[in-house]
């Protein structure tokens, strides 16, 4: 009983490190928020009073916050799906022994590693009208110039493709990963039984990439509520908020209104439908999931 | 990380955040909060200063701390601020006046002004840069870091198209000619050349306050809580932007990037381009041609916004601290170190001594261009700044983009930006 005592307080003390550290800089915050969403802004004169649901009511009434959320949505959909269908195949692709396997490797990742803000600048340059590389390309086939950032029809498109171009070599270094795991003797059974190729991924190498395929789901979502940098660089969330992202606009909210507590009241709903997102996808997803 | 690392990290942060409690008690150290907006040697610049100015006087540390773009700047002392630690002497947006007011983070400087000497001091800098820096009968920045917009052009792409390559544009009518005479298409129809350019990504009020003051419309009261945006000037102003793309094709359509457009400059995609004089320096090394640099064309007359940087003091700094910084402030605007730093940058000297000095007569006589911003102040106005100025001005960002990228007409866009702004403002009258 003592050593099952101590083992329990062992357990708690090695714990307690990162309980501190989730605690301070995770709980903690998202609770402020919630309550700070109750509250007015404080001001040098006029500190914090309870307002109700008055911030909500705000929020409902701002044709921006609609805008940014219905562009957030939009920007899922866009990189989502996108980003994990690139990902698989390129990693089924650099799974295969073809010449310069190391190098493709390594060029498919190197968007992971180089830093979002100074990526999002060369973009800028790849988006630019007249001489930009798009322009050049599509110039060739006698296209006539676009305004990619320029315009409210084509800015969110030219912010998800960077966000893909970004995730996708992240995403694929977790499918690689989960490919070399999967045991060779289950491609040399499928080619003696003269199974194809697309055969074999459907029916072999994806249900068994499934547990990877639900964590990089759930990264992906995660990620598309979360990357906002190369929208301050390349857009400031114009035009006319064509491509103002949730977390985009909060931070504009709370660090350039300095709205605190609109900004509070913003950051929960992101919460409340991010727990959404991996409730359904814990409960629901992960039970058709299957595990070896 | 081992034990004795994280041991060693862990006494050095806590020494960090004891020692200028110590310094304070002895000599008062100066935490100077100052942005690069365009980056380069200005880093190494302020170093200097600061270097010069402790050797001057020895019992004062100067510590410039760089804290990022502008944004973040204000973000990082007003965030100190609240937590209780904030920079005794900060360089912010002009217009960031009344939120820093609003937030009681900054003091007046008429406390300091004691002397004749500093009476004189107070008047010798341009007033268009001090009516951005005083609200009721106050004192709140000093002018350090300051621009306006002025119109670039290439003399070698004016020569082409038949143009006089030393006479800019005067007049709107010929802003516009010009723009038409320089604009150039394909056989397929395809613009491969535009004549002007005014960016619009970000911050399109800046330069758009230009058109509006040339429109004789002001944009906000000088008590920062009214906006006129609906005002028939301003809609006439927009008109004219907007035509300049959509009527007449020569200007580029949507919006166009302010980051890019020295660029586009460069490549010779666009003949004039108006941006702000910081970037005289950028174009003077990176311009492969002839350049001229003119004062804005007038409308119904001239006029542009100032821009730019002030100095404020932390009100949460004790006395002894806020002395020392404005005794720095006084230090850094004499005529030749105002003189020395227009010249390193491209930024405006802030007074008019400072062009009457050796350095800058110098530098003027190798660089005319470098004159013109000095000829503009006397039309210039304050940048448009208000209570929760960035809402306000967000509101009037969202309207013109709106209008530029065509889903919005001028008057409506104007209306309904007015509409939003007199909702945020009229809690402040």
């Amino acid at each position: 009983m003592t050593n099952r005592a101590t083992a329990t307080i062992h357990g708690w003390l090695l714990l307690l490190p990162a309980m501190a550290c989730l605690a301070l800089f995770t709980h903690w915050p998202a609770v402020a928020s919630f309550v700070e969403s109750f509250y007015s802004t404080p001001k040098a004169r006029r500190p914090a009073r309870f307002v109700g649901l008055d911030n909500y009511q705000q929020m409902l009434a701002d044709p921006i916050f609609w805008k940014a959320l219905t562009n957030n949505l939009w920007f899922a959909l866009g990189t989502i799906p996108t980003s994990i269908a690139l990902a698989l195949l390129m990693a089924v692709w650099v799974n295969d022994r073809i010449a310069a396997r190391t190098l493709v490797r390594m060029a498919y990742f190197t968007p992971t590693i180089l830093p979002m803000i100074a990526v999002a600048n060369i973009w800028l340059f790849f988006f630019t009208p007249q001489y930009g590389l798009f322009e050049q390309m599509t110039g060739l086939f006698g296209a006539s110039s676009t305004n990619w950032l320029g315009s409210q029809d084509t800015a969110l498109y030219a912010i998800i493709i960077v966000a893909v171009w970004k995730e996708a070599g992240f995403f694929m270094i977790f499918y690689l990963a989960a490919l070399q795991a999967i045991p060779p003797s289950l491609g040399e059974a499928a080619a003696i039984e003269g199974a194809s190729r697309w055969t074999f991924f459907r029916r072999v190498q994806f249900p068994l990439l499934m547990p990877t395929t639900l964590f990089v789901l759930i990264n992906a979502v995660i990620n598309a509520f979360r990357t906002v940098d190369h929208i301050v660089v390349m857009t400031r969330g114009g035009p006319d908020n064509a491509t103002t992202l949730l977390l985009f606009y909060i931070y504009q909210v709370g660090f350039g209104f300095w709205d605190t507590a609109y900004a509070a009241t913003l950051t929960c709903v992101l919460l409340a439908l991010l727990a959404l997102v991996a409730f359904v996808q814990y409960g629901w997803l992960e039970r058709r999931t299957h595990y070896r | 990380m081992d034990r004795r690392e994280f041991l060693g990290g862990t006494a050095a942060v806590a020494g960090a955040v004891a020692l200028p409690g110590i310094a304070r008690a002895q000599s008062p150290e100066l935490s100077f909060f100052y942005p690069v907006a365009v980056g380069g040697p200005i880093t190494k610049l302020i170093d200097g200063f600061a270097a010069g100015f402790e050797k001057d006087n020895p019992s004062i540390k100067v510590k410039p701390i760089y804290a990022g773009t502008y944004q973040e700047t204000i973000v990082k002392a007003l965030t100190a601020h609240k937590s209780g630690t904030p920079p005794v002497l900060s360089v912010l947006l002009s217009t960031d006046m009344f939120t820093l007011i609003d937030e009681e983070a900054i003091v007046p400087f008429d406390d300091f002004i004691k002397t004749e000497d500093d009476k004189k001091w107070l008047a010798s800098f341009y007033p268009g840069f001090m009516e951005n820096s005083q609200t009721g009968g106050k004192t709140w920045g000093i002018p350090f870091q300051r621009s306006t917009v002025v119109l670039y052009w290439n003399k070698d792409l004016f020569k082409e198209a038949g143009l006089d390559p030393e006479k800019p544009p005067r007049t709107w009518d010929e802003q516009r000619e010009f723009a038409q005479k320089l604009t150039k298409r394909d056989a397929a129809g395809n613009t491969t050349q535009w004549g002007i350019q005014i960016p619009s990504s970000g911050f399109p009020y800046w330069l758009f306050q230009g058109l509006a003051t040339q429109a004789g419309a002001i944009l906000a009261n000088s008590a920062g809580d009214k906006t006129d945006y609906a005002n028939p000037g301003v809609v006439e102003a927009l008109q004219y932007w907007v035509d300049l793309a959509q009527k007449y094709k020569v200007h580029p359509p949507g919006i166009v990037e302010w980051g890019t457009t020295p660029r586009d400059f460069f490549e010779k995609k666009v003949a004039m381009m108006w941006t702000t004089t910081g970037n005289l320096t950028n174009v003077r090394a990176n311009a492969k041609f002839p350049f001229g640099v003119a004062v804005l064309p007038a409308g119904k007359k001239p006029g542009s916004p100032t821009g730019g940087g002030n100095f404020y003091l932390s009100k949460k700094a004790s006395k002894a601290e806020q002395e020392a910084a404005f005794k720095f402030v006084r230090w850094i605007t004499t005529p030749e170190r105002a003189a020395q730093w227009s010249a390193d940058t491209g930024y405006v000297g802030v007074t008019p001594a400072a062009y009457e000095t050796e350095a800058m007569k110098k530098y003027v006589a190798d660089f005319p261009q470098a004159i013109v911003a000095r000829d503009q102040l006397s039309s210039a106005v304050a940048e448009l700044s208000t209570h929760e100025n960035q809402r306000v001005t967000k509101a009037l960002n969202d309207g013109l983009q709106a209008v530029l990228t065509g889903t919005k007409a001028p008057q409506k866009a104007m209306e309904e930006a007015q509409a939003e702004a007199e909702r945020i403002l009229k809690p402040y009258r």
